[in-house]
């Protein structure tokens, strides 16, 4: 088999549970010593689409094809040779309560491969350092913390070395500190061993990081696979609650859209509404510079309130948004030619006011202020530049 | 018309719900019994199991058999006397426990004790995806949980039975020594009286019992997930509670029918 030949094809997978369809004509590629990530929203069907490949989970139509070989045609010795390829972590754990930490590890070890019990002693011990859990390694799974149990069963997956390890959100119920220490520490052991990695996770932008290709699962359909740059780089407003999921809290805070909605919510008026496109913009020079070097937080504090103050004067018709970080934009359709001088008069009362104005000073913030009757609606980005060329400093 | 189609297409689908679930156990057990071909792996597993299911289950075991053969002792000398045959007591006693109680009550009390906590035990495995993880590790989840359990309990149900007669027979004799002092007679007639084919008419059945028990709570637990009208604690909750029904219906219907050929 070639190398370009993905590992695992799964082509129009489809299970439905007592009427329920969980999965629809799902196709999907994982390819040879890459990290995959599976994405999607919780309840999607994302560990009954992986369950398919480790056997656990038989698919009421379509295929799965692991190394050419379709499972159709396997041979149960076969198949049996596949799961000895491969390790599954469960998003529950899956640890026998009955067991010691210890012993949890050791399982895999005892029961497939016949080592001698030093030399699973040995491997045990190396695992149970490199995770931190030389403390409980004496005591049961109800014993230690959803951390840590999370921790043990990701040792159980890596002690045997496997080629191919399944990763069933392995960073639920973890701390954020813990979260980075579970995906360097898979993405490390790749670099290592060279494994080939499939992880269901919600950790967005985390993921991106370490993933060779990512794969979107909605409403039981592949709808995204690609590189993590390809999925950033996409225009497709169906992808955006994945990409930026993690900015949508901020979105909803302020109330401002967020620069995809703001696009498509002037592009939108333009179709069906009477009046002209009046726009101003709000350039906060060196926001990113206060965002990098002095918080998040403190940069969002000041958006906030900026974004308060907008929709006290801001007409029904009319929308806000950030463009980026540093661009906020009123958008309004109207037959009122005094819209734009009322947008620029209260943005910039706002900016005089003295508060204000020593907070922009203290954190070398300039603003400037913009506005524009656009001319050519057809392209909602032109229209945003043309306003943001008549921009004039105000602070 | 609706209506009168609905009862032969209810009677249809539980007809095809048993005999499916016959079948399912079938296999299950067979499964469980091929996995004793090289069972020297499971050794420790069997001698833990031996503990759970023997070791602490003989208090509960010797409590119930000495008093079960008092009220025997009881209930046969008000009868007996009424014939003038007291003397038969000990071997009214001792036929009623060998042949039919010992092997019917020791496998109920074992089906309370531990046929209810092994299918809650495998039913929770099963919810918790212990069971899954054990597949994943290309390890046979019935060779690895059922088989032991198969064995322990084919040698703790005669161990136990034959523990249960012979208690029985002490709470028996104690019972005729407080309403009769003619204490010595009431050996001396089972030893005469009863025999071998009684002794091993009772180990066959509780061989017998010990299959069906275990079999059947392991693999109602073992198949909490297809319960379709419960899932999670609900689900394990039906399926022990299936285990414990099911396992005495046929308990006492087996009986039955060994006895039958037996007889």
């Amino acid at each position: 088999m070639s190398s370009t030949t993905p590992l695992i094809q799964l082509r129009n997978i489809s299970k439905a549970f007592g009427g329920r369809e969980i999965l629809r004509d799902a196709t999907l590629d994982i390819r040879r010593n890459e990290i995959t990530a599976i994405i999607g929203k919780s309840g999607g069907g994302k560990s009954v689409l992986v369950k398919h490949i480790i056997g656990l989970i038989t698919a009421d139509s379509g295929e799965i094809i692991f190394d050419g070989i379709p499972y159709s045609t396997m041979k149960r010795k076969d198949f049996s040779a596949i799961k000895n390829r491969c390790s599954y972590m469960f998003q529950n754990n899956a640890l026998f309560d009955s067991m010691t930490v210890f012993e949890n590890i050791a399982l895999p070890l005892r029961e497939k491969f016949k080592f001698p019990k030093k030399d699973i002693e040995d491997k045990v011990r190396a695992r149970i350092e490199q995770l931190e859990l030389t403390e409980v390694a004496q005591m049961y799974p109800k014993q230690i913390s959803g951390g840590m149990q999370k921790r043990v069963a990701l040792a159980r997956a890596l002690v045997t070395e496997p080629e191919i390890i399944f990763f069933d959100e392995p960073t639920t119920g973890l701390d954020p500190i813990r979260k980075k220490t579970v995906f360097s520490m898979i993405h490390r052991y790749h670099e290592k061993l060279n494994f080939t990695a499939v992880i269901i996770t919600h950790d967005i932008p985390d993921i991106f990081y370490i993933a060779h290709a990512v794969n979107i699962l909605d409403e039981g359909r592949i709808i995204f696979s690609g590189s993590p740059v390809t999925l950033e780089q996409s225009s497709d407003p169906g992808l955006y609650t994945y990409t930026h999921g993690h900015e949508m809290l901020i979105d909803e805070l302020t109330g401002l859209h967020n620069r995809l909605s703001l696009v498509r919510k002037i592009e939108a008026s333009g179709s069906h509404r009477e009046g002209r496109l009046v726009l101003a913009t709000v350039r906060l020079v060196g926001m990113r510079t206060v965002m990098d070097y002095k918080g998040e937080l403190l940069a969002h504090a000041f958006i906030r309130n900026l974004a308060k103050f907008v929709h006290s004067f801001l007409p029904p018709q009319a929308c806000a948004g950030m463009f980026s970080k540093e661009i906020l934009v009123l958008a309004a359709r109207t037959g009122e030619e005094s819209t734009l001088e009322l947008f620029l008069e209260r943005l910039a009362n706002y900016f005089t006011n003295l508060a204000i104005e020593t907070y922009c000073h203290k954190h070398r913030l300039q603003v400037e202020i913009g506005g524009a009757v656009v001319s050519d609606e057809s392209n909602a980005y032109t229209a945003i530049q043309e306003a943001l060329a008549t921009s004039k400093k105000y602070v | 018309m609706k209506n009168i189609l609905a009862i032969p297409a209810l009677l249809g689908a539980t007809s095809l719900g048993i005999i499916r679930n016959a079948g399912q156990w079938g296999v299950f057990s067979l499964t469980a019994l091929l996995g004793m071909v090289h069972a020297r792996r499971l050794v420790p597993k069997i001698l833990h199991d031996i503990h759970f299911i023997g070791f602490k289950s003989l208090n509960i075991i010797m409590l119930v058999a000495f008093f079960t053969g008092m009220v025997l002792g009881l209930q046969g000398y008000y009868t007996l006397i009424k014939f003038s045959a007291e003397g038969m007591l000990g071997v009214a006693v001792a036929l009623s426990l060998v042949r039919e109680l010992g092997p019917v009550l020791t496998a109920i009390m074992l089906i309370g004790r531990a046929g209810s906590s092994i299918s809650a035990e495998i039913g929770i495995m099963r919810i918790s995806e212990q069971i899954d993880a054990l597949s994943t590790m290309d390890v046979d989840p019935v060779r690895y949980l059922v088989t032991p359990k198969i064995i322990a309990s084919l040698i703790c149900f005669p161990l136990l039975t034959a523990i249960f007669d012979c208690v029985g027979i002490l709470g028996g004799y104690f019972s005729s020594v407080l309403l009769s002092s003619r204490s010595g007679i009431f050996f001396s007639k089972i030893q005469s009286s009863l025999l071998l084919s009684d002794v091993t008419g009772g180990f066959i059945k509780s061989f017998v019992f010990a299959f069906i028990v275990i079999t059947i709570s392991c693999y109602c637990g073992y198949y909490t997930h297809q319960n379709q009208s419960s899932a999670g604690a609900e689900g394990v909750s039906n399926s022990t509670t299936s285990a414990v029904v099911q396992s005495c219906v046929y308990v006492l219907i087996a009986d039955y029918v060994i006895t039958s050929f037996l007889m």
